[in-house]
């Protein structure tokens, strides 16, 4: 046997994998999503319909505040532990990076035990005021869950790349004058740029499409991925819920692209 | 005095994201070991609701660890193979069968499980088997170990290697078995290890592609948060622990064993 099929034979079972469990079914979701009573308009209900287009806006806007509290909450711990050299620093940086592999519903049932109605959060608040404060069945209580997920991520990202800034050039900055923050805001947030694009574009496309959290906290939180499930399981409405879907892994999909399209453009110019 | 200022209310900081993380954890944990978590652990320290969850949910366990290790079996067959040729052939159809596989990583789960029970559901056998979820878990997790081995082609010089070989008389298929994939190895390992771990905590495709006879852990866990006790629940999900973080573990320490050479 030559090389040159030799290659293509080891390439043979992925294709059909591929082909058979993932295109096909793909593209058979894309029919179905068609094949509702509104033909291909069923697309445009995602933005016509007033229920759906008021859930596609609560999930962005949650998705959106995830992830912008993200990058703020994991530039400031991640700069501060890629800079400093301190006794338990390694101990923090493993507390903050081993629930990476936590899937959603176990994140959902942590957020409960942390807001719910047996939760720490109102013990202490009963104790304190007299008053349980329980938010963890609620948008607020996703939005805490989200948060959780996201943060070992995209800190693990930022202190990759903060390792990657040359000190050189803040040194540099600092010669010249220009104060802390001026040196902070002049020339490491803006180095930084491509890591913020890269990991908020997976955070976001991340609390978007998740469903596992959503499904632990309440089955009546207006996001996307329980839309979709409760129209394809309750109300078998197979049509729409195959539409919504496409449309939500068109948006996943288009923003991982054009963040990937961004900071790749964004690290040559620096480079 | 001012450095010392900003040090310590980045740490303050810091402790209080780490504290955010932790103590849910050990909530969970604690939960799953008292005796009454309303009482608190006063009221006494009992394995008793951990030995209830192996009884009531040890089917889904074992079926985690043989759908996990399918998957592995799977993907390193598959997988690996394809890596070394997408990465071998290079060009354009490369780059595009490779940007086709990655799509599952963006796409969210709950639309490729659609996917799925739209063309293969009416399959009945093929629907009510593990076999179904095991489609779904190879199709999530494939993405990772190809990128994985294919990460290492690209700082190993393969084609050097398997030129050398193949003027020593070696045919492809040896040449792949002996010099190939010992060299991808620590790719191989950093891949399988990731595999198992997502596959083992898979739950936005798994939930819709169960049945009643065929629940995996998460779908068990997802079943005791609504319906159990929270010190069922909770000894379940430190079960999940104990399964999660010698994987998490190993993962990091590979990383690391990387980071220094």
């Amino acid at each position: 046997m030559s090389h040159r099929s030799f290659v293509w034979l080891c390439l043979l079972p992925l294709a059909v994998v591929t082909a058979a469990f993932f295109l096909l079914p793909m593209a058979r979701l894309v029919v179905v999503g068609a094949g509702g009573p509104q033909g291909l308009a069923g697309y445009l209900a995602i933005l016509t319909e007033p229920r759906f287009r008021a859930t596609l806006i609560n999930t962005v806007v949650l998705s959106a505040a995830t992830t912008i509290v993200t990058l703020v909450v994991a530039t400031i711990a991640g700069m501060f532990l890629q800079r400093h050299r301190f006794p338990g620093r390694t101990v923090l940086i493993a507390m903050l990076t081993f629930p990476l592999a936590f899937p959603g519903v176990v994140v959902g049932f942590l957020m409960i035990l942390l807001a719910g109605r047996q939760g720490l959060i109102g013990d202490i608040s009963s104790h304190m005021f007299g008053e349980k404060i329980v938010f963890a069945y609620s948008i607020y209580g996703l939005f805490l869950g989200y948060l959780y997920f996201s943060i070992p991520r995209v800190i693990l990202t930022i202190m990759a790349a903060v390792q990657k800034l040359d000190v050189g050039l803040e040194e540099a900055a600092r010669s010249l004058g220009a104060s802390p923050w001026a040196v902070q805001r002049d020339v490491v947030l803006p180095a930084l740029a491509p890591a913020f694009v890269a990991s908020g574009a997976i955070a976001f496309a991340t609390a978007m499409g998740a469903f596992g959290t959503a499904f632990t906290l309440a089955t009546n939180i207006d996001v996307l991925p329980m839309l979709i499930y409760t129209e394809f399981t309750l109300a078998a409405n197979f049509a729409t819920s195959a539409a919504l879907s496409v449309g939500l892994g068109i948006i996943a999909w288009a923003i991982l692209a054009l963040a990937r399209s961004l900071s790749g453009s964004a690290v040559a110019a620096a480079g | 005095m001012r450095d010392r200022l900003i040090f310590a209310g980045q740490l303050l900081f810091t402790i209080c994201v780490a504290a955010f993380l932790v103590v849910p954890v050990i909530l969970s944990i604690s939960a799953g070991v008292t005796v009454n978590y309303f009482r608190g652990i006063a009221s006494g320290v009992t394995l008793q609701w951990v030995a209830q969850v192996f009884n009531l949910y040890y089917d889904t366990i074992l079926l985690s660890f043989l759908i996990a290790f399918a998957t592995l079996l799977v993907t390193l067959a598959v997988g690996v193979p394809a890596a070394y040729a997408l990465h071998t052939r290079g060009g354009r159809l490369s780059r595009l069968i490779e940007e086709c596989i990655t799509l599952p990583i963006a796409i969210p789960g709950l639309a490729i499980a659609l996917a799925l029970l739209l063309t293969y559901g009416g399959f009945r056998g093929f629907r009510a088997s593990w076999l179904f979820i095991l489609t779904g878990h190879v199709i999530f997790t494939m993405p990772f170990m190809v990128r994985s081995v294919m990460a290492v082609f690209a700082t190993v010089d393969v084609k050097t290697l398997d030129e050398g070989a193949a003027s020593l008389g070696a045919s492809p298929a040896r040449r792949f078995l002996e010099v190939i994939v010992p060299n991808a190895a620590p790719g191989i390992l950093a891949g399988a290890l990731m595999v198992v771990t997502l596959s083992l905590g898979e739950f936005n495709l798994t939930w819709m592609l169960h049945t009643p006879l065929t629940k995996t852990l998460p779908i068990g866990l997802a079943d005791s948060y609504a319906s159990m006790r929270l010190e069922v629940a909770s000894a379940y999900t430190l079960i999940f622990f104990i399964m999660i973080i010698p994987l998490l573990v190993a993962m990091q320490m590979l990383a690391d064993q990387g980071a220094r050479q």
